[in-house]
């Protein structure tokens, strides 16, 4: 399925990416940014070349990446670590949680390629425990964007925020769920589809998953509720007690193990409240065989049309 | 705090007295300590707070031109501790409710509960990567202020220590000094048993850094090598400092058994009487 992307369609979340800690770099002076030899795969490469005073590259070395951004946080600077998703939460793991998240220090870790973007990579460079690592991590903000622009703004709102935030990136292209500009606020939904049988509540890449999903469930007269839970932590939770109220179903969506991640949080979330079914879509705590990423995505049912399927058989709809 | 050569030798050396009295009262309050590694850098972190080499202002400790500490050897905190309180950063009552709940003061530093701590501690390895962010913050900024990076030498067998240690060489980072507690011994033994960290001074000097030497315990050759280190330019800055594990107390100077141990009434008393009566702080 090597298809052309199509720009209108798609667009290239680290190119995004890169475009806004460019941006970044000219508006906020305190901001550094630290790689471990990844400046080019992360498309931090523009902002090194204009901000060399302000771009540190430590090797392939992330511990020491992390560590150092943490000192530099002591000092009143933004410093915002560029790295692949498993290798900030796992290789450096401890670096987080102690020298970041334990301090409380206003590091930003920007994790790309996370999931299954990089499908070919295999689990090495692949990650589906980072949501459930960084998310019991106390007091540690985790952004999850759908798409490249929501990404920008996550990094944008990201930097605003003062304290640690973790943002899990992709890699290339995604599909765009947003045309327009919209307001990104940490810990805020957004309803992207509003319906009274099902509600799908996705984030990452699912979430325009979830929308052609529930477009596709219209056509059989299923109404579904599509939510963009773009921050896992702190969880909008009246928006998922909404979903509990209003609709018979709620569907979990997510490029990660099921265990520990989106899924896990919405019914941690509901286990305070009555609430209608909840079916959690995600990697079966396995490790995925090789593939391109949307070949990978598809048989691993990480698509609307399982979604649409699993809607389906859980309202217990049977086609006419 | 300028003061005459003699005065300034004189004033660490009574007041690393005082702070192994504090660090073996505390461990006694508690019942237990980190006798070894606390006491074997104690002198070295007395000439740093009572020898004119820290830049430091107890009535404002995050002071942004402060020249920063970090105790990366996270378990040897209580030597810091006792040199903060000697120097007004918090009330000598913290010292008694040391590891007691909600308590300020314990086994690994916490910065969000101890004024004077740069960084918290306690995993080893971190330190010498925070302390080159610190230095390089400085450089960013200009400012002139050093970062002063104590090392266990057990800590070494980190790999992280040596990412850091890589790094900090490439930036040429003069700002930057770390103090190495060789005292040889680690949790399991001798540290060229457990995991051999020698020859020491050729590894510091192949990753780019200038290396020093001393004795730990001689106030003299300390301050002497901590001046140097401060003038140092266009390399980060290594101290080997030649350290006695527990330092101080005869029953417990180089004995692998008093890194961490807890202390009975007998031992208690002959330490005191060693270290020249108690302070009474934790009273």
């Amino acid at each position: 399925m090597h298809e052309v992307m199509d720009p209108a369609k798609y667009r290239k979340i680290r190119d995004e990416f890169g475009a806004v800690v460019t941006a970044l770099g000219a508006e906020i002076p305190e901001l550094v940014v630290l790689t471990a030899d990844l400046m080019y795969p992360t498309r931090t490469d523009e902002f090194a070349k204009l901000y060399p005073e302000r771009f540190i590259e430590v090797g392939v070395a992330e511990q020491n990446m992390v560590g150092v951004a943490a000192g530099l946080a002591t000092c009143g600077k933004v410093p915002l670590v560029a790295d692949y998703a498993n290798f900030i939460c796992l290789r450096a793991g401890e670096q987080v949680r102690n020298d970041v998240v334990y301090t409380k220090l206003n590091v930003k870790l920007a994790a790309l390629s996370s999931g299954l973007t990089f499908g070919v990579g295999g689990p090495s460079h692949q990650s589906y425990e980072d949501l459930a690592l960084m998310r019991a991590l106390p007091g540690l903000v985790v952004l999850v964007p759908s798409d490249a622009m929501l990404s920008g703004l996550a990094v944008r709102a990201a930097v605003a925020y003062v304290g640690p935030v973790f943002i899990r990136l992709g890699r290339d292209e995604e599909k765009i769920v947003y045309h327009e500009k919209i307001d990104f606020e940490i810990g805020k939904a957004i309803r992207l589809r509003e319906g009274r049988d099902a509600s799908i509540i996705a984030n990452g890449p699912l979430v325009a998953e979830a929308i052609e999903a529930a477009d596709e469930l219209a056509k059989d007269g299923i109404q579904a509720t599509v939510l963009d839970m773009h921050t896992l932590k702190p969880i909008d939770r009246e928006a998922v007690f909404r979903c509990a109220r209003e609709t018979r179903l709620i569907i979990t969506a997510e490029e990660h193990n099921v265990i520990g991640g989106l899924g896990s949080a919405v019914l941690e979330t509901l286990a305070e409240k009555p609430s209608c079914p909840v079916v959690r879509i995600g990697l079966p705590d396995i490790f995925p065989i090789i593939g391109p990423t949307w070949e990978l995505r598809a048989h691993m049912g990480l698509s609307a049309k399982n979604i649409a399927d699993k809607v389906r058989e859980h309202l217990g709809y049977t086609a006419k | 705090m300028s003061m005459d050569k003699t005065a300034r030798v004189h004033q660490v050396e009574t007041m690393a007295l005082q702070m192994r009295r504090h660090i073996v009262e505390m461990f006694h309050a508690a019942g237990h300590g980190h006798f070894g590694g606390s006491l074997s850098c104690t002198d070295i972190v007395a000439a740093l707070y009572f020898g004119d080499i820290l830049r430091i202002d107890p009535k404002n400790p995050n002071w942004p031109d402060r020249d920063r500490f970090i105790m990366s050897k996270g378990h040897g905190a209580p030597a810091a501790y006792a040199a903060l309180v000697e120097r007004g950063f918090f009330p000598v009552e913290w010292v008694k409710e040391y590891e007691s709940l909600g308590a300020h003061l314990s086994t690994h530093p916490n910065m969000h509960c101890i004024p004077g701590i740069d960084i918290s501690a306690g995993s080893l390895g971190h330190g010498l990567s925070i302390g080159l962010g610190m230095a390089l913050g400085a450089k960013m900024d200009k400012k002139d202020y050093k970062v002063y990076v104590i090392l266990g030498d057990g800590e070494l067998n980190e790999g992280m220590i040596w990412e850091a240690a890589m790094a900090a060489g490439k930036y040429k980072t003069d700002q930057l000094i770390a103090i190495v507690d060789r005292n040889n011994l680690c949790v399991g033994g001798r540290t060229e048993e457990v995991m051999p960290v020698e020859p020491l001074a050729d590894k510091w000097r192949a990753f780019g850094w200038q290396v020093l030497e001393m004795d730990g315990h001689d106030v003299t050759s300390i301050l002497q090598t901590l001046d140097f280190a401060r003038a140092a330019k266009e390399a980060p800055v290594v101290i080997i400092a030649k350290t006695i594990k527990g330092c101080g107390v005869s029953f417990m100077a180089d004995k692998r058994e008093w890194h961490g141990h807890a202390i009975c009434s007998a031992e208690y008393d002959q330490a005191m009487t060693e270290l020249g009566g108690v302070c009474g702080c934790t009273k």
